[in-house]
């Protein structure tokens, strides 16, 4: 172990050659190391089966009380008065009519402020905007809400379709699709910047105009990458909790009309855990039920808008 | 001890250069000049039949070159011929790209370095390393060059081996009054000196030099090229450079490289420097050194 | 076959015309976003500002609305907070330096990464669910501050990691071999020069993922944090409120007083927010003019 070599002796300080205890005392500090570093990663790991097995344990239980078949096709969702009925679909269409109205409304807003940004503004005006949208990214979900709450409730959907109540559908969509549009800006921006600048001087070099360089040539060529990110701001949309709880209203409503309240599937969590429900009792599970389906849907969501990013990354790297 | 002592006082204050000093005496100069060195000067590293493969692509063939002792030695040809790829073998330092695999043999002190039982880091601390562009670390001038005795254990007192080290490197007298300021505020010349430093902090044997001025100003060059000639002394050089006249200027032998059709790199010549420019062997090195091509 | 000249000017007009509506339509989306920013901050201040006073701060909640304060939900934030970043930097920066420095590029490593992508896109409420289950009942945590913390923490941790891994990705290569030459191991190359050269990265992107688990609220409802907490915690296993469930619990009370406690918390809460934020740009912009000399 290590080479044969006489001491380096250099008068007063010295480097002494190593042996063959100190390259293995080296090694298991390494090996040390390696491992608590790992475990740290694995945290990662554990938390994702952790969620997995805590919902799917819970949800199993559920099931046993509760016929799936009713679960999933149900259309009145009362688990808390008698006759219970534990039908999931007046949650699952809150949430879809809430998320789908705020696609909607950011979708077109984000990827015209995408293409402004990325084909049109020059960059003094870029170094101001995009600050400004990270600050509606990091606006708290409770202040969104107050804001659909107290504005864009009674200034904005009462005048607008003369509706006469406190909650809906719609004032709370409008507060989550502004919560979403940085996110589908700031990846679609990310997307169309990427395409190489020779692909746009081409078309120019034809004639193009500005307009005509954006929707035939950058847009196509970073579909995939703006795919994504409407995919996964619709993700969010769907996991959104607190805007939906205070302004789209408390109770389960099947409805595909967003002038009406509306509850999601993440509203109703909120409100069991507020309540006196005895922790254990079958009203309790079905929080556990409500959030698997919840935990599924995004995650299908997320893995498809990470396919689609990887293979757009892919092509331009 | 008075012997140390002289020693020492030798090391610490670099005697100005007179030209290129006289070659080694162990080999006279004509044995030198027929490229018979390996047979009397003292190979400290050699390599016997190296293959090198990144994945299935190989990137040297069968290499047998053997470095003397306290000699400058130039590696010279054309760009992705290998000769990179083969100084890195001497420090291993190419154990850290995914794919590697070297075939054959490495000696270091007639000691085989790719064993398993080698010790890596001692490896590195006995051959040191300069790259081609100064790579000083995000710290203070004083920290760059701390470092390597740091980690390594050294014994005594850390400022009087960072001062050597300067001094050897003949920087110290820029930058004594600026040691704990950050490296970057150094020129691009002074920050390789301040790596060649770094280097000889740790006591090496063996300095490899990867291309080292080729990110250099020519004033900058030449200061490096005397501090080669200075450092020669006391340890044994291998550079790398694609500038023949550096190599001609500055180097006691040199190996001659080439790709070959496969784009593996091969030796194709190595002897005394003067030997190999004014009478080359090969016609592949003749046509390289006059220009036609490379 | 040529384009007659009428022709091509018409369609020429056609596009030119379009091209201009659509750069104004650009425009309007744009300052759209900037608008309704706007709106909501003066919206906030007009109701709330007035509310906002040192007695605000330092009184505890109540019912009669005037004599309303978030003293208690400021402590519960902070408490929340320090134990949240106790847990999830050390974790967050080993995992990020392990998939980063030490992580084989195998399928292993590949998953890692995966799942943690995916971590960070989980709805917060889920976290909510798992820290209840594992937690609060399982460990018995009940609904104290640790509780809540090590919910967070897990919540957090997925962005830390990714911020992290970009500041270490970040660092050039060459350090790292100029390191191993001089006879680094690798734990001494990554401990000594990497991390710190990182480290700027990395503290900016812890802050940046605290200031967004304070506006958390809905995982600390669901593992029970309450809604009215005369106290200020003493203890991590003390019971706890937070400044976004103060606010909820105001915004969702009908009389006006009340809406306008909430939107003087608010004003709180965003100016704790843009403190944290500035502190990490100015952090930014400090260590990179360092680390460049």
């Amino acid at each position: 172990m290590g080479v044969m070599q006489p001491e380096i002796t250099t008068g007063v300080s010295r480097i002494r050659p190593r042996g063959p205890l100190e390259a293995r005392l080296r090694n298991t500090r390494e090996a040390i190391v390696t491992g608590l570093l790992f475990l740290c990663a694995a945290v990662s790991v554990v938390t994702t089966a952790a969620i997995v097995l805590t919902l799917l344990g819970e949800t199993v239980s559920f099931f046993q009380d509760v016929s799936p078949v009713e679960f999933f096709t149900g259309t009145k969702w009362t688990p808390l008065f008698t006759p219970a009925q534990y039908g999931v679909l007046p949650l699952l269409a809150g949430t879809l009519l809430i998320a789908l109205c705020a696609a909607v409304f950011a979708v077109p807003i984000g990827l015209i402020t995408a293409i402004y940004l990325s084909e049109y503004a020059p960059r003094w005006l870029r170094a101001i905007i995009k600050p400004m949208l990270e600050i509606i990214a990091g606006i708290p979900t409770v202040v969104l809400g107050f804001f659909a709450l107290t504005f864009i409730g009674p200034e904005i959907v009462k005048p607008l379709f003369g509706t006469s109540q406190i909650f809906s559908a719609l004032a709370a969509s409008l507060a989550v699709g502004i919560m979403i549009i940085p996110l589908i800006s700031s990846l679609s921006e990310d997307a169309m910047t990427a395409v190489p600048m020779g692909l746009r001087e081409g078309a120019y070099a034809l004639g193009a105009t500005k307009y005509e360089v954006a929707r035939r040539v950058v847009v196509p060529a970073a579909l995939s990458g703006i795919i994504a990110s409407f995919i996964l701001a619709v993700s969010r949309a769907v996991g959104e909790t607190m805007i939906v709880a205070i302004a789209a209203g408390g109770s389960p409503n099947l409805t595909w009309n967003p002038l009406e309240a509306v509850q999601t599937m993440t509203a109703y969590i909120v409100q069991v855990s507020l309540g006196d429900t005895p922790q254990g009792s079958l009203e309790f599970r079905t929080i556990f039920a409500v959030g698997m389906t919840l935990f599924v849907m995004t995650l299908a969501m997320n893995i498809v808008s990470q396919y689609l990013l990887h293979k757009f990354r892919e092509v331009y790297e | 001890m008075i012997d140390e002592q002289l020693q020492n006082a030798e090391r610490l204050v670099p005697v100005p250069s007179v030209g290129r000093p006289e070659p080694r005496a162990e080999v006279s100069a004509p044995q030198k000049a027929a490229g018979i060195a390996s047979e009397h000067a003292e190979a400290v590293l050699e390599a016997r039949g190296l293959n090198v493969f990144y994945g299935h692509f190989q990137a040297l063939r069968n290499v047998s070159i053997e470095v003397p002792g306290r000699d400058i030695t130039a590696i010279i040809g054309p760009s992705g011929c290998g000769k990179s790829t083969f100084i890195r073998c001497f420090n291993r330092m190419n154990d850290t790209i995914a794919g590697f695999r070297a075939e054959g043999e490495v000696l270091f002190q007639n000691q085989s370095i790719y064993e398993r039982r080698i010790d890596v880091v001692e490896v590195r601390r006995r051959i040191g390393m300069v790259f081609q562009k100064p790579n000083p670390f995000p710290k203070s001038i004083y920290e760059n060059v701390a470092f390597g005795p740091r980690i390594n254990g050294y014994e005594g007192r850390l400022d009087e081996i960072v001062e050597r080290a300067l001094h050897r490197a003949a920087l110290w007298d820029e930058v004594k009054d600026k040691i704990r300021q950050n490296a970057f505020a150094l020129s691009g010349g002074q920050q390789q000196r301040l790596c060649i430093a770094r280097a000889l902090a740790i006591e090496p044997e063996v300095i490899l030099m990867d291309e080292p001025c080729s990110a250099l100003d020519p004033v900058a060059t030449l200061k490096i090229e005397d501090l080669m000639r200075e450092l020669a002394r006391d340890y044994t050089i291998v550079i790398v450079t694609h500038n023949m006249q550096q190599a001609a200027r500055v180097s006691d032998w040199t190996a001659v490289m080439m790709m070959s059709e496969d784009r593996a790199g091969e030796c194709i010549e190595f002897g005394a420097t003067n030997e190999i420019f004014t009478n080359p062997k090969d016609k592949r090195t003749e046509d390289y050194i006059t220009g036609r091509f490379g | 076959m040529t384009i007659a000249e009428p022709v091509f000017r018409r369609r020429l007009f056609l596009r030119r015309s379009t091209a201009l509506g659509f750069s104004i339509l650009c425009v309007a989306a744009t300052l759209l976003a900037v608008v309704v920013l706007g709106i909501l901050l003066v919206q906030v201040a007009s109701k709330g500002l007035d509310r906002v006073s040192w007695d605000f701060i330092n009184s505890f909640p109540s019912r009669k609305p005037e004599d309303a304060g978030i003293k208690a939900a400021l402590w519960g934030t902070l408490w929340i907070m320090g134990i949240t970043a106790i847990f999830a930097v050390p974790v967050g920066l080993g995992a990020a330096i392990y998939l980063e420095e030490y992580a084989p590029r195998n399928w292993l490593t590949r998953v890692i990464q995966v799942n943690i992508s995916n971590l960070a896109g989980v709805p917060s409420v889920v976290y909510g669910l798992l820290g209840l289950a594992v937690f609060v009942r399982a460990m018995q945590l009940e609904r104290s501050v640790l509780a809540g913390a090590l919910t967070m923490a897990l919540l957090v941790l997925p962005i830390i990691i990714i911020a992290a891994q970009e500041a270490l990705r970040a660092v050039p290569n060459s350090i790292r071999e100029a390191a191993y030459a001089v006879g680094a191991s690798r734990s001494q190359m990554v401990f000594h020069q990497i991390v710190p050269a990182a480290l700027p990265g990395v503290l900016t992107g812890v802050i940046l993922a605290l200031s967004r688990a304070i506006g958390e609220t809905a995982p600390l409802i669901t593992i029970g944090a309450l809604l009215f907490v005369p106290f200020t915690p003493h203890g991590p296993l003390d019971k706890f409120t937070v400044l976004p469930i103060q606010i909820f619990n105001w915004t969702s009370r009908p009389q006006e007083a009340f809406q306008q406690n909430a939107a003087a918390g608010i004003i709180v809460l965003l100016a704790v927010l843009l403190t944290m934020n500035s502190i990490a740009i100015f952090l930014r912009n400090r260590f990179q003019a360092n680390a460049r000399g």
